[in-house]
């Protein structure tokens, strides 16, 4: 993820609150949209798939990262089917209750935001981000929590790893670890986490930390990151205000004939 | 100014777990000096490294640095004149960058950005890392990772550095290099290594500590030929001086 913030693109070189703008207009045009609605979503996904075509960025990895958070989504929108049978569609002979498409929607809502927000990150890079958010006026203390929220998320992440790998090298023969000593690996990988977390506040103070974290990016926004912010806003807002898919369907089906 | 630069009186400190680290250590530092601590695993030194910026109080006894006593006023001036470099450099490198980790301390003394822009490259500069500057730390080699945590200490100015271990870690190369880095400073120099025969380059003056008190303190070319007082506390003659005086 690091390394995809630091490549270099047209998307990449766009301003971060630009992007931070866009992709919450984004959100709140998905969010907008009548909870049984499908086929008018389908016009949003040039969004993330502009930010991770011209951003260069790899589609697979991203998709993958989706599909970890998919369950989720899964949960809230599973019930849907089950609770709301009102009819609201046939395909062929078959009735689809609402449920099916409140259902529908809520996965394509999920795939849409998670993936913006994801390719944003990508694009743009945690440091830039954090700055950008500052700079847009998010409270110091939500930016300090992303911030380190992102970076000791893979050091514990190794520091797990490591002792995984440990504890895994001395049970020799057994192919799974006992139950027990994953609970004593996870106790004690919070207790070592503790510490250094306690060790970095230390470090943090002895450089004068106080409370509030000073990012050294001052770009200031072109016409290039204006136009970039504008022009997807007034998409999203046409999108949202005539279904486009259904206008497409319209014109395709009007063409040939 | 007659104050030593570090005067540390008759320090104990035990652990909340009951460990008592150090048990009464008392010396002087004078400004400009370079001193290694030394002493087998579990003497002490680090412990005693944490006192010289507050990170540890002392159970009892007294640190002073500069002739002043942490007070709570001070402690923030104290602690910038004495930067700490730790044992772990994943410790110290918290940011999502290399320069904004270096910028990260300029920054929080008030340093106008254009300054402390300019500090955090010349600090990388000096420590060879200014190819980095881009890079997240937690993806850098353990040597990288140590220069880097040098360079944060640097960009602070501090008139002290204090250094745990700074060769752990490091290939051949890369310790030369440190040697050479740390030779050119003029701070005072306190370092704590079992790489003795870097303290022989180093520091003309050397601590040895052992159970948490302070066993010897004295030149270093006297105190680690002396094979006896070498051997009974865990450490060894360096080869460098062994070839300076054959038996
Ligand atoms: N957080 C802690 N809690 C309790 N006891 C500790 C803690 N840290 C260190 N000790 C104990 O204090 C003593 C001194 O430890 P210290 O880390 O200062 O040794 P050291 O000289 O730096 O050793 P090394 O050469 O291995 O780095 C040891 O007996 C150690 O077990
Ligand atoms: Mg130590």
């Amino acid at each position: 993820m690091d390394d995809l913030g630091r490549m270099d693109s047209p998307i990449h070189r766009i301003d971060a609150r630009a992007k931070i703008i866009a992709t919450a207009a984004f959100v709140l045009a998905v969010m907008s949209f009548p909870r049984y609605e499908v086929s008018a979503l389908m016009p949003l996904f040039a969004y993330p798939f502009a930010l991770i075509a011209v951003g260069n960025l790899p589609a697979g990895y991203l998709l993958k990262k989706v599909a970890v958070a998919a369950p989720f989504a899964l949960f809230v929108g599973i019930f849907n089917p089950l609770l709301d049978r009102q009819p609201m569609g046939m395909i062929g002979p078959v009735a689809i209750s609402g449920g099916w498409f409140s259902f529908a929607s809520i996965m394509v809502r999920f795939t849409l935001t998670v993936s913006a927000a994801l390719a944003l990150v990508a694009c743009t890079g945690i440091h830039r981000l954090c700055a950008g958010l500052k700079m847009l006026g998010l409270p110091s203390p939500f930016v300090v929590q992303l911030l380190f929220l992102y970076r000791y998320f893979f050091v514990i992440g190794d520091e797990g790893l490591r002792m995984l790998r440990a504890a895994e090298m001395r049970s020799t023969g057994a192919r799974t670890l006992a139950f027990q000593t994953y609970g004593t690996l996870i106790g004690h990988l919070l207790v070592r986490s503790m510490d250094r977390a306690q060790r970095i506040y230390r470090s943090m103070v002895s450089r004068g930390f106080d409370g509030e974290v000073r990012l050294l990016r001052r770009e200031a926004p072109g016409w290039r990151d204006v136009a970039f912010a504008c022009g997807w806003i007034a998409f999203f807002a046409f999108a949202r205000s005539w279904d486009l898919a259904e206008f497409v369907g319209r014109w395709l089906s009007r063409g040939p004939s | 100014m007659s104050d030593p630069m570090i005067d540390i009186t008759d320090v104990c400190f035990t652990y909340p777990d009951g460990t008592e680290a150090l048990r009464g250590v008392s010396f002087r530092i004078g400004h400009g000096e370079s001193v290694a601590i030394v002493g087998a695993n579990g003497a002490g030194k680090s412990t005693l490294l944490q006192h010289l910026n507050g990170y540890l109080a002392p159970t009892r006894g007294d640190v002073r640095i500069g002739g002043q006593a942490f007070t709570r006023e001070r402690i923030a001036e104290i602690r910038r004149s004495v930067g700490v470099v730790f044992q772990d450099p994943d410790d110290q490198l918290f940011m999502p960058t290399v320069f904004d980790d270096v910028a990260f301390g300029p920054l929080n003394l008030g340093v106008p950005p254009e300054e402390a822009e300019r500090r955090a490259v010349a600090s990388l500069d000096r420590v060879g890392m200014a190819h980095l500057r881009e890079r997240p730390p937690h993806k850098l080699s353990a040597g990288e990772k140590r220069a880097v945590a040098i360079a944060t200490v640097l960009a602070l100015s501090p008139d002290v550095l204090v250094m745990d271990e700074p060769s752990s870690n490091l290939d051949p190369r890369g310790r030369r290099r440190l040697i050479e880095l740390l030779a050119t400073f003029e701070h005072t120099k306190i370092i704590a290594s079992h790489d003795l025969e870097l303290v022989v380059e180093l520091c003309p003056r050397v601590i040895v500590l052992d159970g948490g008190l302070i066993v010897a303190d004295g030149p270093t070319e006297r105190l680690l030929s002396d094979e006896p007082l070498m051997l009974a506390h865990g450490l060894e003659r360096p080869h460098i001086l062994r070839h300076r005086h054959p038996h």
